[in-house]
């Protein structure tokens, strides 16, 4: 990438229909992400961090204005390329941690990897990295069912990493867990940023969250209502 | 990834269980049905061939129209000829010469006086020549129950049902109270060499079979028969062969002037076969068609509550960045192995089923005690070629055809609804 941001969106808008009228879900949205970046989309519900979200990891498009990401202009991309850019270079993490529940730790995690047509050994060596990195390569042959909240969320964040992806989308990834299970995620993901360059952004209500953010936007209906770089200890 | 597909059909049993079971019994019910059918219909074609019209049959004209009243007086004269020429021209088929008549069997006592008496049908076959195709056609050696095959001139078979009402057993002597060919009373005397059980209602209660020669004589009917039997060699009935023998026969024998010169008939004509057996290939077609329709509708149905429980799976995969295609393709191809998996199971269940009853048949005599057809008392189904794909080729078919259908919701969507799902 020779530009020097990952993201750009440049008046976004957002619209959905509703009935007769239509809904206003994000406007005039101008905001710039760099990559290596750990930052937050905050606001009450109903406030647009989702739509916004989904439209950065190009799994909806913009009404008006334009989103480009890694190079791409959402609003223009086609579905296969679209599903190709998030093949490659974009994770995501959920609230409901979404493991799929017939197959193994392992297996969710290989997922990703299986798209893109990768040799079976260099599949298992980064399906093991990758648990390793959230702590879980004792657990490979679990099923999800057999794992705690907090561990299906770490499984999760495997899966969204295994790929070494450059951006990683996080809805809400703390909202069912217990404040030790919210640090614990927390600070892998940290270390992630630190340690693969991989940038974060997140979506959350939650004040656990923020703690750890370097940058905090505020939405209030659709809007940008506040966009600050936050010093933290743990940062430096 | 076919792989890892299929871990996910086998561990998750809600998927593919369902869908495999309509396969299985949808299948299933094709295959059992359809060699059912096959197997009654085949059955019927055999013993109304063996025992009544044969692949081919040649009459007077003047039999031909009141055949069912065994007219001996109008039998065809001429017969060692005929059989000659027939076996020279149409050497392909076996021929063979029957008398079909009637009369009373009169059982003596001892002293002479009768003992029991009862209203008779004949039938008059060669059944002592090694040529005679006879004993094979009428599986006569399968069929006796007591006694042994008639070997010597003036030995009879008796239904055994036909024996216990008039008391009779081997060795005994009945009479045959007839008229001859010309129209006068005779009588003649037989010995019962054994008891016969065909399994065919209408021949079971009140027959008697005789050697051709012993009616020739006793009825006075020297070189006559009623009619003349053609068989193909391998017991196969072939319609266009059997058309264009019966048409160049006609052409040649035939003469619409003289009631008693011989004509040709086949064997769907002669038995009245022929609308029964359209009758029953199109209600093959719908019970097939059936099948096939209501196992697509049931399985799109599947199709949709599993795509509809697994919108949050899709929804994720696609924001792992799998294509929409690639989505619908894994759902086909999921379907695939569904499909042959069930369709094989459905087949060999249905072929083996339909198998054991080849071998075993079922016994519906009781529901034809006062018929005179000749429907045989044992149904047995017949399993052919025609078995193995009947079921398995809409089986596939059907559940391809169902998941697509169900799978076009999947493109419907928007990426961002499919993946609302995954918030729910
Ligand atoms: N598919 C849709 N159709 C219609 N309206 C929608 C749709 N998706 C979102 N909205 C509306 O857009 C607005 C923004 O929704 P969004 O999900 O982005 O909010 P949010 O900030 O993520 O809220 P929360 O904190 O509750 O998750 C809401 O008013 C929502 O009702
Ligand atoms: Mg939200």
């Amino acid at each position: 990438m020779n530009n020097s941001y990952l993201i750009k969106t440049e008046r976004l808008k957002k619209i959905y229909p509703m009935g007769p009228t239509t809904l206003v879900a994000l406007e005039g949205v101008n905001l710039i992400f760099k990559k290596g970046e750990f930052s937050g989309l905050v606001g009450p519900s109903g406030s647009g961090k989702t739509t916004l979200l989904n439209i950065i990891g190009t799994l909806d498009s913009p009404s008006q204005g334009s989103a480009d990401v890694m190079g791409r202009k959402v609003e223009t991309l086609s579905h296969k390329s679209a599903a190709q850019l998030r093949n490659q270079h974009i994770g995501f993490i959920f609230q409901t941690f979404n493991l799929l529940p017939v197959y193994t730790v392992f297996e969710n995690v290989e997922f990703p990897l299986l798209l893109q047509n990768m040799a079976t050994s260099e599949r298992k060596k980064l399906v093991m990295e990758a648990l390793e990195w959230v702590g879980l390569a004792d657990r490979a042959q679990s099923k999800p069912a057999q794992l705690s909240g907090g561990q299906s969320q770490r499984v999760a964040i495997a899966r969204a990493i295994v790929k070494k992806p450059e951006l990683v989308i996080a809805d809400e990834p703390t909202a069912n867990l217990d404040a030790e299970n919210s640090h614990h995620i927390m600070k892998t993901m940290v270390q992630l940023n630190k340690g693969l360059d991989t940038t974060f952004i997140f979506a959350t209500h939650d004040e656990k969250v923020m703690h750890y953010l370097k940058r905090k936007i505020s939405l209030n209906d659709g809007r940008v209502e506040k966009d600050e770089i936050l010093e933290r200890e743990m940062w430096k | 990834m076919i792989k890892f597909l299929f871990k996910g059909l086998i561990r998750d049993r809600s998927r593919s269980l369902f869908p495999v079971l309509t396969v299985v019994t949808g299948v299933f019910l094709s295959v059992f049905l359809y060699s059912y059918l096959n197997g009654v219909v085949s059955q019927m074609i055999n013993s109304t061939a063996h025992y009544q019209t044969g692949h081919l049959r040649i009459m007077t004209q003047a039999y031909a129209q009141e055949a069912d009243q065994n007219p001996i007086d109008l039998a065809f004269i001429g017969v060692d000829n005929l059989l000659q020429t027939l076996n020279e021209k149409y050497h392909q088929m076996l021929w063979t010469p029957r008398i079909k008549f009637g009369g009373l069997l009169d059982i003596p006592d001892e002293n002479k006086e009768t003992k029991t008496q009862g209203p008779v049908i004949g039938m008059a076959v060669n059944l002592f020549s090694e040529f005679s195709p006879e004993r094979k056609l009428l599986n006569i050696k399968d069929a006796i129950i007591s006694g042994r095959m008639p070997n010597k001139t003036g030995e009879i078979l008796i239904a055994d049902e036909f024996a216990k009402k008039l008391k009779v057993a081997p060795s005994d002597t009945a009479t045959l109270i007839s008229s001859t060919m010309f129209g006068s009373m005779t009588m003649a005397n037989f010995k019962i060499a054994g008891t016969v059980r065909f399994g065919i209602a209408a021949m079971d209660r009140a027959a008697i079979f005789t050697d051709i020669s012993d009616i020739q004589f006793a009825l006075d009917m020297q070189d006559a028969a009623s009619e003349i039997l053609g068989f193909f060699a391998d017991d196969i009935y072939n319609d266009e062969q059997a058309t264009l023998i019966a048409a160049s026969f006609n052409k040649e024998f035939k003469n619409p002037d003289d009631p008693f010169s011989p004509r040709m008939g086949t064997l769907p004509n002669e038995s009245g076969l022929a609308d029964y057996l359209n009758m029953v290939g199109s209600m093959a077609i719908i019970i097939i068609t059936i099948f096939v329709v209501t196992m697509s509708i049931v399985l799109w149905n599947a199709g949709l509550m599993g795509s509809l429980r697994r919108y949050g799976e899709i929804g994720l995969r696609l924001a792992i960045g799998e294509d929409k295609g690639h989505v619908y393709r894994t759902l086909i191809l999921e379907s695939v192995m569904i499909a042959i998996f069930g369709s094989v199971l459905g087949t060999l269940a249905g072929v083996g089923i339909a198998y054991l009853m080849q071998v075993h048949g079922l016994d519906f005599s009781f529901l034809f005690k006062k018929t005179s057809m000749m429907i045989p008392n044992e149904l047995r189904a017949r399993v052919t070629f025609g078995s193995f794909i009947i079921g398995f080729v809409p089986g596939i078919i059907s559940t391809v055809l169902g998941t697509s259908i169900a799978g076009v919701g999947i493109y419907k969507r928007q990426t961002s609804q499919l993946f609302k799902e995954l918030e729910v």
